[in-house]
């Protein structure tokens, strides 16, 4: 018997709509109204700004390990933006625009990197998950939200988030498998920025592209300029209308790059070089959305200002929040305490207040910073 | 009233609930068509169809990882997992997970999820058949971990697990699958989780077992009583986590002696827990060292040798009657 192929040739596209050079190629160009557009680039900056404030207030000591977005806005807003508030978010833990899109308080995002499990509590109608560490673990809870959405004839499409380092663990084949077999309404958003800490991409896959692992499964996988938001919009909003009106889920790869660090405990000086740093801060998605919206007159004077104004009010807040109950750490391990959880809070209350209740930053843990840590006076102490 | 197995009693507890609330879903492998490897599914996947009766893709840690998904969206998931051998590839969706969602959500969201296992050794099965693996679960803040010893109390403890807010770890021992048949009410019946029943009342030693153990634990109490006119209390702990203190420190303070049957291995096992909380709890009435017989520290041997480390009612006698002795 002849050998004969049993599947047509599979295809991956790349979309970019507004390159790096400021090309826009108007055929493709979304129908983004003005304010959509002025809306998007204020929570861009907003993203960028806040990202940066939260960096140094780790460095001055304020907050704890934390991990920046710096350059990857565009991937995050240009997909979360097509969501309704009726939709659900899935978080890894690199999502801080995503997060403030999504209506979580700035001072929460603060809190959870200071520490606080207040920080990671959503509000009760909220529908987007707290931010998940262990990587890849979130895309299964992601697939399992939209079985029971679907299973209870909800009009709801989850949006799921991870980076290319996610690509490798079991998690993420198992939940794209399960999304295919299940046929439900979620998409796949994979930030490839390059880096998984200090792994590079070529030491994390074989494949040419994140986009067409999809194939594998059955699914639609698209890779887009992930700092394009035109790209990234144009690509999601796609997913998102095919998963809505009951077709399934998608992948999207988006490529772009991790300007910051891993997180504030990372040295990326150890295993990148500045040449390709400096080659991706040109393709920046900020001052490219930025010129976009110069060119239709849609710049707003004086926004940055307005948003550091409105980063320095929550950071006053967050400041201002009260040191928590030591002994709430009992309140949320079961619905109801069992006896010896009883028994073990009452020993902590007896205990009263002897250092277990510092304010953030005002009792640093002697401990050496982790290695690219820069040294501050308060860890000098 | 009928005379059920526990394969049987499982399946109603499973069957009542499902009737009764539409948010209750089963999800494993082979649970559907099938009616799952041992039958505790049958005849659910007919009655509710394809959507409440989900035959997964082979993957437990996705089993797991979308039942959280589908817990923290409002509904109750039913996991089976085949085998508790194979659970180590959901073990992080289960602590990573599972038990932590209530905390870090600060109560706003909680996984109200069973997850079944069917574990232990004596049913002749290969590699990672046959263990014994409680201790890991019961060690796991935020997850409670119940073991049944025979058909009504497999079925209460079920209904019971299906209805608590927290995630439950729920190991149904191979070995009573079939052991034996008992009474089980047709009208839903729940028994409490966190409370020990005391099996058998008598005032010279605790035995302290749970699941499979029990027969075993009981077997030693009747011979002890025979051949040397030592009366025995049985405590069938039906729930290891979070583990009914009050039970077994007011059976010691009376018998002044105890010794605890488990399968899984000795070290870091519930036995040692429970000695503690003796130790913690009835000091002053201890008569004898606490003894614990288990299976030994080592990995499941293969059924060839597995009588060798299951104990077994001559082991758990001879322990007993050196501590009666002390």
């Amino acid at each position: 018997m002849p050998r004969t192929p049993l599947e047509p040739r599979f295809t991956v596209d790349y979309l970019s709509i507004l390159d790096s050079d400021g090309n826009l190629d108007s055929a493709l160009e979304p129908d983004l109204s003005a304010a959509e557009l002025k809306r998007l680039y204020r929570a861009m900056l907003l993203g960028r700004r806040l990202d940066e404030r939260m960096v140094r207030l780790q460095r001055q000591g304020r907050i704890g390990t934390f991990a920046p977005i710096k350059g990857q806005e565009a991937a995050q807003l240009g997909s979360v933006c097509t969501l309704k508030p009726t939709d659900w978010t899935v978080p890894s833990f690199r999502e801080t625009a995503v997060m403030l899109w999504r209506g979580w308080p700035i001072e929460k995002l603060l809190m959870t990197f200071a520490g606080r499990l207040e920080g990671t509590q959503p509000a009760p109608d909220q529908r987007d998950l707290p931010i998940t560490i262990p990587v890849a673990t979130q895309l299964p809870h992601a697939v399992g939200l939209a079985y029971a959405a679907q299973y209870r004839g909800d009009d709801v499409v989850v949006m799921a988030y991870f980076g290319d380092g996610a690509t490798s663990e079991g998690d993420f084949h198992e939940a794209l498998n399960f999304a295919g077999v299940w046929h439900v309404p979620v998409i796949f958003v994979c930030q490839n920025n390059q880096w998984a800490i200090s792994v590079p991409l070529k030491k994390q896959t074989h494949s040419r592209t994140i986009a067409q692992k999809a194939l594998a499964y059955g699914l639609p996988g698209i890779q887009v300029d992930g700092n394009d938001l035109l790209a990234v919009y144009a690509a999601t909003k796609e997913a998102v209308d095919r998963a809505r009106e009951g077709n399934g889920p998608t992948l999207i790869e988006c490529v772009t790059y991790r300007l910051g660090v891993h997180t504030t405990a990372d040295d990326p000086t150890k295993y990148r070089s500045e040449e390709e740093v400096r080659e991706w801060e040109r393709k920046d998605p900020l001052t490219r959305f930025a010129e976009y919206l110069r060119k239709k007159n849609l710049l707003q004077e004086g926004l940055e200002q307005e948003v550091d104004e409105e980063i320095a009010a929550a950071v006053k807040r967050f400041e201002a929040i009260a040191p928590p109950d030591p002994v709430s750490l009992f309140d949320h391990v079961y619905g109801e305490a069992p006896p010896e959880l009883i028994a073990q809070r009452e020993e902590a209350a007896a205990r009263g207040n002897d250092g277990q209740a510092a304010a953030p930053g005002e009792t640093e843990p002697p401990s050496p910073p982790m290695r690219g840590q820069r040294k501050t006076s308060r860890w000098r102490n | 009233m009928a005379k059920l197995n526990m394969v049987k009693a499982l399946n109603l507890a499973l069957l009542q609930e499902m009737e009764r609330d539409e948010d209750v879903i089963v999800i494993g492998e082979d649970v559907g068509v099938d009616g799952g490897v041992f039958r505790v599914t049958e005849d659910l996947h007919r009655k509710f169809g394809n959507k409440r009766v989900i035959d997964s893709p082979l993957a437990e840690a996705a089993i797991i990882g979308t039942s959280v998904g589908m817990a923290l969206y409002g509904l109750k998931p039913v996991c089976e997992i085949q085998f508790s051998g194979f659970a180590f590839q959901c073990f992080h969706q289960i602590e990573n997970h599972a038990a932590r969602y209530r905390m870090r959500s600060q109560g706003r969201f909680h996984c109200q999820m069973v997850v079944r296992m069917p574990y232990g050794g004596g049913v002749r099965a290969l590699e990672h058949h046959s263990e014994s693996e409680e201790q890991f679960y019961a060690h796991i803040p935020g997850l409670k971990m119940v073991i049944p010893s025979g058909p009504r109390n497999a079925r209460g403890l079920l209904v019971a697990a299906l209805r608590d807010p927290d995630p439950v770890i729920f190991f149904e021992h191979k070995a009573l699958y079939h052991a034996a048949k008992e009474d089980v009410p047709d009208e839903i019946e729940a028994m409490p989780l966190g409370r020990a029943q005391v099996a058998r009342e008598g005032r010279d030693l605790t035995l302290i077992a749970y699941g499979a153990m029990l027969r075993v634990a009981r077997e030693a109490a009747d011979t002890l009583a025979e051949e040397d006119g030592a009366e025995c209390e049985v405590i069938d702990l039906l729930t290891v986590s979070p583990l009914d203190r009050e039970t077994i420190v007011a059976s010691v303070r009376k018998t002044g002696r105890a010794l605890v049957v488990h399968e899984a291995p000795k070290s870091f096992g519930p036995g040692a827990e429970i000695a503690a909380s003796i130790v913690e709890g009835a000091f002053l009435s201890l008569e004898a060292p606490i003894r614990r017989v288990t299976a030994y520290d080592v990995p499941f041997p293969g059924f060839a040798r597995e009588r060798t480390t299951v104990p077994d009612v001559g082991r758990v006698v001879t322990a007993a009657r050196e501590t009666l002795a002390y």
